[in-house]
């Protein structure tokens, strides 16, 4: 299917017409791009008098090519990035898995004493920011920064991992779980060797999705004083200058973020695609075209639920999925 | 408990500017999202292009990276807002391309059968997407754009480490004034919030379920 269905296929005309357009509006915006860096570049007075250098004058940007080189980059790669960013997400990571296994099994129990207090403490733990609990478990428990932030988010994100979990247990087919009793199973076996499994398997790239944003949910951790790379990264500003290097750390902190998050999301994106057997053949057919000829308005829904997984999940606070059982409650929640 | 009673006053300030926080962010933030989502299924090739750029740029930068750009790098080049309208921008900014992929998600997830049937009785392009297509949309974007701005809602937060005095920067502050009731005070602040996000959460629930009767 090369065209839409709410399109005629485009004629000459429309397809010279929406080249024009492509080329205009291409050209618009290297132009508004280039401007901004020259802009950028241009050296300014500030109102006493003082001229600054231009953005990208080679003084701005010393400290990470010359002797201090060595220091900046350990201070932002290792100090920062390693030990501070991914030590407290690796560990709220698996945390999160885990307590999200737990929530989803207890969220499911037979008996109403579990089921409903659960489901309230659930209610909290997703209508809270992670802020507030990474303060919470700072004050109240008295610990240090790396504590609170790697609780606040593997509590927040395992709420939201259970959440997913019990949705993908809610939309198999009753047969499985009927199957499996009638074979003489018991209630929790059936849900460990028969439901789990196939929930888990479904549910993989909303699981790896929000596993992104407890990634890049570290970053407020520097509220705690937990010094993660975007701490060090104001800590460095601090100490070599603010007005001389603000812009460049900021661009180079910034550069490392979207190299580490665009590449989980495009590891779960990867997993999307080929995880799931019943979702396989439907992606390949209807698989995301970027930049191909067709607008893809209306792409059959494998891509519509595939896009909503992979990108639902990337939500920065994280979502508060609504949904009851429902297939379809998965690719809202976030 | 009484800590509670005792500062309802500094709560309700801060529950007010969070709120403000919310509304003026989720107004930019819809109108930026709207205008994403239409480049993104326009049928120009480069408009796509730069829609889905700004979507992964934006959508995994940090939100407190986002601030940061809007509190100290934009004046350092002599653009400086002040800490309320500075804070809307932010969350505008960071929240609109999600608000964008849920229009998104919900017109690709209206079946393709439906379009299909339009068209084969001889609706045009526009009659198939206001009479068949949008309405369809419409319904299955709602909850998916509550569960948005719910997540907007707790990302008010951030702006309270950027000097809005919003409800997390008064739980800071009453937290340091009322060291002996740490506890109940934040649980007053969280209170607040769960105001927002759960009927928020309640009325996504209940519009997924009519969808999902419908279906």
């Amino acid at each position: 299917m090369t065209a839409s269905v709410l399109y005629d296929a485009p004629g000459p005309k429309t397809r010279a017409r929406s080249r024009v357009i492509s080329i205009v509006s291409g050209v618009v915006i290297v132009g508004i791009t280039v401007w901004l860096i020259v802009s950028l570049g241009m050296p300014r007075t500030t109102v006493n008098g003082a001229v600054l250098t231009g953005l990208w004058d080679p003084s701005r940007w010393d400290i990470f090519v010359d002797k201090r080189a060595g220091e900046v980059w350990s201070g932002l790669l290792v100090r920062g990035l390693i030990q501070g960013t991914l030590a407290a997400a690796g560990l709220a990571a698996v945390l999160a898995i885990i307590i999200g296994i737990a929530f989803s099994f207890l969220r499911t129990a037979r008996s109403r004493w579990v089921r409903v207090p659960t489901t309230i403490v659930l209610e909290f733990f997703r209508g809270m920011p992670v802020l507030l609990m990474m303060l919470f478990i700072l004050l109240a428990f008295a610990t240090v920064g790396y504590w609170a932030a790697v609780w606040a988010l593997a509590v927040y994100n395992g709420a939201i991992i259970g959440e997913a979990l019990r949705a993908g247990i809610a939309a198999l087919p009753k047969g499985q779980r009927e199957a499996g009793l009638s074979l003489g199973l018991t209630g929790f076996q059936t849900r460990m060797i028969i439901e789990f499994p196939q929930a888990l398997k479904q549910m993989l790239p909303i699981i790896i999705a929000q596993l992104v944003v407890l990634l890049k949910d570290t970053s407020l951790a520097y509220v705690v004083a937990y010094p993660e790379i975007l701490r060090v990264s104001q800590q460095m500003r601090d100490f070599y200058g603010s007005t001389k290097y603000s812009f460049s750390i900021f661009l180079v902190v910034l550069a490392i973020y979207l190299t580490v998050n665009l590449s989980l999301s495009w590891l779960a994106r990867r997993i999307a695609r080929g995880g799931g057997k019943r979702g396989k053949d439907k992606a390949k057919a209807a698989g995301p075209n970027p930049g191909g000829a067709d607008t893809a308005l209306l792409s059959v829904g494998a891509t519509a639920s595939l896009g909503a997984i992979a990108d639902g999940g990337s939500h920065g606070g994280g979502g508060h999925g609504g949904g009851d059982g429902a297939p379809g409650a998965t690719t809202g929640s976030s | 408990m009484q800590v509670i009673f005792d500062n309802l006053g500094a709560y309700w300030n801060g529950f007010i500017v969070t709120v403000q926080l919310l509304l003026g962010g989720g107004l930019g933030a819809a109108i930026l999202g709207l205008l994403v989502a239409v480049l993104r299924i326009s049928p120009v090739a480069s408009l796509r292009a730069i829609a889905t750029g700004y979507t992964e740029l934006v959508r995994n930068t940090p939100l407190t990276l986002v601030f940061f750009f809007i509190a100290i790098v934009l004046p350092t080049l002599q653009i400086s807002f002040d800490y309320l309208p500075g804070a809307m921008i932010a969350l505008s900014v960071y929240t609109s391309p999600f608000v964008a992929e849920a229009l998104r998600s919900g017109i690709n997830g209206v079946p393709i059968g439906q379009a299909e049937a339009a068209r084969s009785l001889g609706l045009t392009f526009s009659q198939t997407l206001t009479i068949v297509i949008l309405p369809q949309a419409v319904r299955m974007v709602v909850p998916p754009l509550i569960n948005v701005f719910i997540a907007l809602t707790k990302n008010t937060s951030v702006a309270g480490g950027f000097y809005v005095a919003e409800l997390f920067a008064t739980s800071k502050v009453l937290a340091n004034a009322n060291g002996d009731a740490v506890i109940p005070v934040l649980v007053g602040v969280a209170f607040f919030y769960l105001v927002i996000t759960v009927p928020l959460g309640q009325i996504a629930a209940f519009i997924e379920r009519k969808v999902a009767v419908l279906r």
